[in-house]
């Protein structure tokens, strides 16, 4: 199955434009484009080029490493690593619950994370093309500009992402790669000096987070016509929901509706997420292709992230952040909450639910006890699913009887959004690049159509094993003299 | 006993009994000589080659080099710490050093002694040698990436365990080897005990009390608290593996 614009009939024959390496986003793709002779859009595709090899790798370690090693798929969000397997490894050991303190250590290790990640895409990758617009000269489209620009808020961003950097730092040991979460509990909880400390900030942070809410909320008025129509799809979604159906980012069931908005599942035991989703392999990206097993590779591809969690929650479970979500539901009769720039909005709605869960946590005396560890009848396998800044998580183990790990799955977040970032980069280059000459400014909206999702595509292409490749043999006259194909079971064939 | 006899180490004098090596001197004087073999409890391996001084101007390992009453002995200059991170840098292209992942990380001599030496790359290229992890036993895993054949564990064992669990075998840099000493091979087959002296003893993250990796916070490990040459006068803390 391939969706429109994926594969052209007669590449050979077109023009190629490629955008690489796609920049302001974690990791490594690019995007090729193929045009004819009247610059008419025949394929489009984002491709990740980058390769990693940790499910593989994890294999044979002891399970207690896991934690501390998988989060180095990625340095921006490892926190969302470290945790989901942490919850993976909870499972095996058969801890139904954790100690009071442990899990609301995790919660405000995950809450900073949120609030440094979602602060770090926003200001620094993002607010270039949004506060200068999309097709701004490209020598000032910066963090850089933005500074000389808007250094105040500029100057917000850098103390909203090291505000959370401080509490992972508190929480975990250091502000990248901690060790604070293990299997069963926490290593640590809060000493009061720490807990004084963040305490002094924390409300300016809630201030803060709240004024970022208001930047894209006006940036939207401002260009009402654009950011609704730009890169625009209808898609399917997913997120987690606390049993009430509010918003959690740390722990809940899993919750899907199609398209049309329609419940596919909801409340869903994560433990076996594999009856509901499954991965597809395409034979040009690195990349794996979730999607809904009930609706199939073709229409069974969603996305996830801040505007699912945002638009499928019941409501957010801290005042400040839920009266924005329902002003974003309501906005322009509901038009930016099924855009693709709304995910800008969505995650900073979701920044500020960061610093007021913060704020409140700061305000529990369960982050100062000392009762941190829990224990369980041990299981052969366990499933971590978590929120991540970029969406849902999901790390799954087996754990032999000598404590080592023999197989490791994860579906990372920005793996979910595959399908979404390639069909929005498809609408974005029929709006705009359609039959007309392709400049810098125009291939920055595709760009910008990706960086919308927050993509994180080093953490997105973990998986080692047979990948599908496809490699085009082209004479200099555009003819085809041969075509090698590897698919997913490892054999090669020849066309020839 | 005397005690007025001296000899100078890094031109400052440091006393010692009769049959006391430089090292012990230098250690019941709190002055710190690198070294990764050397153990107070045991006689001396002198194999790590880490703890060489200059005494009266010739290399010698400080470890089993008795001290003399007036012997002059150069111990931190840079020639010698140039000498000791190349060993270093060897030790740790030898085997599969991943601090990043490693729950000895902040508790392990090699590492510690890497940061006093200021080693700030392997420099050498990686050999990534083909180490298995022995998982078999119940309480202890066994992680050979991380040897650096220092012996300790194989002393331990059969001095004060009186058990030989472990031997050193093989030829060359990467046939030699720790083995294990039961039919399969495996720890899980030995009577190795996790109250034994020598599932206490490994300077780094090869025996490892299982299920208790990252216990211990970042900040609370032992050289998170003062570098390696802070602790020389301090016991040995090997409760926690």
């Amino acid at each position: 199955m391939t969706f429109e614009l994926e594969t052209a009939i007669a590449p050979e024959k077109l023009r190629r434009v490629a955008i690489d390496p796609v920049s302001r986003v974690e990791g490594h793709g690019k995007v090729t484009i193929l045009l004819d002779d009247n610059n008419k859009v025949h394929q489009v595709r984002l491709h990740i080029v980058e390769f990693r090899g940790f499910e593989k790798f994890i294999q044979g370690r002891p399970y207690w490493e896991v934690p501390v090693m998988v989060q180095r798929l990625c340095g921006i969000c490892p926190v969302s690593h470290h945790l989901a397997a942490s919850k993976a490894l909870d499972m095996m050991l058969g801890v139904k619950q954790l100690t009071p303190t442990a899990e609301k250590m995790r919660r405000l290790m995950h809450a900073g994370q949120i609030l440094q990640s979602h602060a770090l895409h926003f200001f620094h990758l993002s607010s270039p093309d949004l506060l200068f617009g999309f097709g701004s000269d490209v020598a000032a489209r910066n963090i850089v500009g933005v500074v000389a620009a808007h250094p105040e808020i500029a100057k917000k961003g850098v103390l909203l992402r090291k505000y959370g950097q401080e509490v992972i730092r508190m929480t975990a040991g250091k502000r990248v790669h901690g060790t604070g979460s293990i299997p069963g509990g926490v290593n640590k909880s809060l000493s009061a000096e720490e807990r004084a400390e963040l305490l002094k900030d924390i409300y300016q942070m809630v201030v803060w987070s709240r004024s970022a809410v208001g930047i894209i909320r006006g940036l939207f008025e401002q260009n009402l016509a654009e950011y609704n129509a730009f890169g625009r799809f209808r898609s399917a979604g997913m997120c987690l929901v606390r049993p009430d159906g509010a918003m959690d980012l740390y722990h809940g069931g899993l919750r899907a509706r199609d398209i049309e908005g329609k419940t596919l599942f909801d409340h869903f035991d994560y433990g076996r997420y594999w009856d509901v989703i499954a991965e597809d392999v395409k034979p040009w990206s690195y990349m794996k292709f979730p999607f809904f097993k009930s609706l199939g590779t073709e229409d069974g591809s969603y996305r996830v992230g801040p505007l699912s969690r945002v638009t499928m929650c019941d409501h957010i479970p801290t005042p400040l952040a839920d009266k924005e979500r329902e002003e974003f539901l309501a906005f322009d009769g509901g038009s930016a909450a099924g855009a693709t720039l709304g995910y800008h909005w969505a995650r900073m709605i979701e920044m500020l639910h960061a610093a007021e869960t913060i704020k409140d946590l700061l305000h529990d005396d369960d982050i100062i006890g000392h009762d941190l560890m829990a224990t369980g009848v041990r299981q052969e396998r366990g499933v971590g699913v978590i929120e991540a800044p970029r969406g849902t998580l999901i790390h799954h183990y087996r754990v032999d009887e000598n404590d080592q790990v023999i197989r490791a799955n994860l579906i990372v977040s920005t793996t979910h959004n595959n399908q979404a970032m390639n069909t929005a980069v498809r609408e974005v280059a029929k709006q705009y690049l359609d039959g007309v000459e392709v400049t810098e400014g125009l291939l920055n909206h595709i760009e910008i159509a990706i960086r919308a999702f927050d993509p994180c595509l080093s953490c997105a292409t973990h998986a080692l094993g047979q990948m599908p490749l496809e490699v085009a043999i082209v004479g200099a006259d555009g003819t085809a003299i041969d075509e090698v194909t590897r698919n997913a079971d490892g054999f090669i064939r020849h066309r020839s | 006993m005397t005690t007025d006899l001296t000899f100078q180490l890094d031109g400052e004098d440091i006393a010692f009994t009769p049959g006391q090596t430089i090292m012990q001197a230098a250690k019941a004087a709190g002055v710190y000589i690198p070294h990764l073999c050397w153990h107070p409890d045991f006689a001396p391996h002198g194999s790590c080659k880490l703890c060489t001084v200059k005494a009266n101007g010739r290399f010698a390992s400080s470890c089993t080099l008795e001290a003399q009453a007036g012997m002059s002995v150069e111990n931190r200059s840079g020639e010698l710490d140039d000498k000791r991170r190349t060993l270093l840098q060897m030790l740790f292209v030898e085997g599969n050093h991943f601090c990043p992942s490693c729950e000895k990380s902040g508790n392990c001599t090699l590492q510690a002694t890497a940061y006093e030496l200021k080693m700030m790359s392997p420099h050498f290229d990686m050999f990534y040698p083909d180490r298995p992890v022995d998982a078999s036993h119940p309480d202890i895993l066994l992680d050979f990436n991380r040897c650096i054949m220092c012996s300790l564990c194989v002393t331990a064992s059969r001095e004060v365990d009186g058990k030989n669990v472990f031997a050193m075998g093989g030829r060359g840099i990467l046939g030699r080897r720790i083995h294990i000493n039961s039919e399969s091979g495996k720890l899980g087959d030995t009577d190795f005990a996790l109250t034994d002296r020598a599932a206490h003893i490994c300077p780094v993250g090869v025996i490892l009390e299982k299920r208790k990796g990252f216990a211990v916070p970042i900040g609370e490990r032992r050289y998170d608290k003062a570098p390696i040459n802070e602790q020389v006068k301090e016991p040995l803390k090997e409760a926690a593996p």
